[in-house]
């Protein structure tokens, strides 16, 4: 079973991101990138599914500059057979995301693609979702377990008010959650194999798609700042507060 | 250096996420018991950072020393600390360099793995430190055997070791024409020697670093483990010492990157009268000081690298690096401390812990007064001070 894994370069969950000064962008000069979590998520569950020998080649894919291929290269790094670039410029959102990994899909016909539930940059939750749509795959978000059993798919999701179990026909789409599995790191040993290792890279026009923008960003700026709290003496006080101040409560 | 770029930033990462494993209670905890920290050894084992300089002939990865000495800054740089296992990196050069064939495919892929800790290195005696031509440790050879006698002190990680690499005189020194002359290094296996003649004692310190003197009572050592020539042993040691200079250098700069960073977020989130202390300057400016030093320093560390990995003469460039990173260390450490005032001395910061161990460096492996004389003698002509 081939598997495919989406991976996007997104800055450090460590990184305190600021905003331009010009408000058009999150700055990112020198700032750290990285794997967004959630796709680390993904790499881990395609890795252990071959390790398990159930999956027998795991493709990393990632959609953006060339900078990406050091995400792509971490993802070999982890254990990925070989990995995908689809070149693109500029901010790609995900509706275009979603259409390039159909094609990216078409040419590997994959028996299961794990992407992660969002990117902690945009948050949108949205590509995996909309890839489902496109490709005609049935979808299972927020995964916190995956069993193949032969050509299905058992998906444990996490939903509001507890977990909810799908079986899926393959191929089929999953998008991981936090606590689908925690991811390893790579092994000197295993980071100098992923340079060996083979990187393909297409164009948006090698897969027939073209990057029409829809949305267009207007203004990036930091969130108000909190104010400090208060103390209440009582628990009187503090639900008076919440009533008539807050009006969270009634 | 670029075709090692993306390398070094995975190596970064791998090892900021063990590090991350193994934070400051883990490291209070150990230090508080003089414990070795055995987990986080076996962690950066398991990855195979330790075999980062083997070649990959023996299982290693054969990087060079410009890529290796990111591990251990980055380890520095995160909180934690290679001395515990950072001889494990280069204490095999001697072995790669100077055994035989037959020798290193013995012992090389069985350090590579990790499962042979070669890791303790024994030179320095009681009565014979940077005079290393003066040690008083004999080997006499006995047939197909060496019988080993005397006393070596400072032995790092002696205890958490299988292999030591042995200094001892092999010929006595009124009938060698130069002092150098007539020393020769041994391969030691220790767990064989402990029951025959070997004694280890842990010396504590003031620091968690697991330290001990060893004496030697009539120990054998067999024949086929000298390593290279009888005699030439004293050579073999000082081309070994460049590459732990330069490690420990990269060491010290990750500490004092430690210690800025700590104490730029103190200074910037502590606030007293009801501003940040860091806008002040009398706070600010010790520590921006302090970032300078470091990254000067750091620019030597990597010239005496890259000279290293090209196969050239390193060794005022290792010194200086050595003796300008440790003072950078220091100065960060002092730094950091003082901006953190009386919490600098709480354990909970790690601050007191860190600047504790980073003041190790202006002693070990070589003093700074040491290196002036190196310096003063052989770059400068001056006459020899000692």
């Amino acid at each position: 079973m081939k598997v495919l894994v989406a991976v996007k370069r997104v800055v450090d969950y460590n990184v305190k991101v600021r905003a331009k000064a010009d408000g058009s962008d999150v700055d990112l000069n020198n700032v750290k990138m990285a794997i967004n979590p959630f796709c680390e998520i993904a790499v881990e569950e395609a890795i252990r599914l071959r390790e398990a020998g159930v999956a027998t080649e795991v493709i990393a894919v990632s959609i953006g500059d060339k900078s990406c291929q050091e995400q792509i290269r971490t993802s070999l790094a982890l254990g990925a057979d070989r990995g995908i670039q689809v070149e693109t410029e500029g901010a790609v959102e995900p509706l275009v995301v979603a259409k390039l990994l159909k094609g990216v899909i078409e040419k590997e016909q994959p028996q299961l693609v794990i992407l992660g539930k969002q990117s902690i940059d945009g948050d949108n939750n949205q590509t995996g979702q909309m890839l489902g749509a496109l490709t005609n795959m049935p979808q299972g978000t927020f995964a916190s377990e995956l069993v193949v059993d032969g050509d299905k798919i058992t998906v444990t999701r996490e939903v509001d008010g507890g977990l909810q179990t799908l079986s899926l026909n393959l191929p089929a789409i999953v998008t991981t959650d936090l606590r689908l599995n925690e991811p390893r790191y790579a092994s000197l040993p295993n980071i100098m194999k992923a340079k060996k290792k083979q990187m393909d890279v297409y164009s948006p026009a090698d897969l027939g798609v073209e990057p029409k923008a829809h949305l267009t960003t207007l203004k990036v700026e930091p969130p108000p700042e909190r104010k400090a709290g208060i103390m209440v003496a009582s628990v009187e006080e503090l639900v008076d507060k919440l009533k008539n101040e807050a009006k969270v409560i009634s | 250096m670029s075709e090692y770029q993306e390398i070094i930033a995975q190596l970064r990462d791998t090892v900021a996420q063990i590090c991350d494993q193994y934070a400051g209670e883990y490291w209070r905890a150990k230090d508080r018991a003089r414990e070795y920290p055995g987990e986080f050894v076996q962690a950066l084992t398991d990855a195979g950072l330790l075999a980062c300089l083997i070649p990959e002939a023996y299982g290693g990865s054969g990087l060079p020393l410009s890529v290796a000495l990111e591990i251990t800054r980055a380890i520095h740089e995160n909180g934690a600390n290679a001395a515990a296992c950072h001889a494990q990196m280069y204490t095999m050069g001697t072995l790669l360099r100077h055994g035989s064939d037959e020798q290193k495919a013995r012992y090389l892929p069985g350090i590579a793995r990790g499962e042979l800790r070669l890791q303790a290195f024994g030179v320095t005696e009681p009565s014979a430190g940077t005079d290393t031509a003066g040690i008083t440790t004999t080997a006499t050879l006995d047939g197909d055997r060496y019988i080993v006698n005397g006393q070596k002190v400072w032995i790092s990680r002696a205890e958490h070791s299988d292999l030591m690499i042995l200094l001892a005189r092999t010929t006595p020194r009124n009938e060698v024409s130069k002092r150098t002359d007539g020393l020769s290094v041994f391969v030691v296996e220790l767990r064989e020697a402990l029951e025959n003649g070997l004694t280890i004692r842990p010396i504590r310190t003031m620091i968690n670093h697991a330290t001990t003197e060893l004496f030697f009572d009539n120990m054998p050592v067999p024949a086929e483990n000298l390593l290279g020539e009888e005699g030439k042993g004293f050579r073999y040691i000082l081309s070994g010492m460049n590459a732990e200079r330069i490690l420990i250098a990269s060491e010290c700069i990750g500490d004092a990157r430690w210690f800025i960073k700590t104490a730029t977020d103190y200074a910037c989130e502590r606030k007293v009268f009801g501003r940040p202390i860091g806008q002040n300057q009398g706070v600010q400016f010790p520590i921006a000081r302090a970032y300078a030093q470091t990254e000067a320093a750091d620019l030597m560390v990597s010239k005496a690298a890259e000279l290293y990995d090209a196969g050239e003469a390193c060794g005022a460039e290792a010194n200086m690096a050595k003796m300008l990173a440790a003072e950078a260390s220091w100065a960060a450490g002092d730094t950091c401390l003082q901006t953190h005032g009386g919490f600098g001395l709480a354990e909970e910061y790690d601050v007191e812990r860190k600047f504790r161990e980073t003041r190790l460096y202006q002693i070990a492996p070589i003093s700074t007064n040491l290196i002036l004389s190196y310096l003063g003698e052989h770059e400068l002509g001056m006459p020899r001070s000692y």
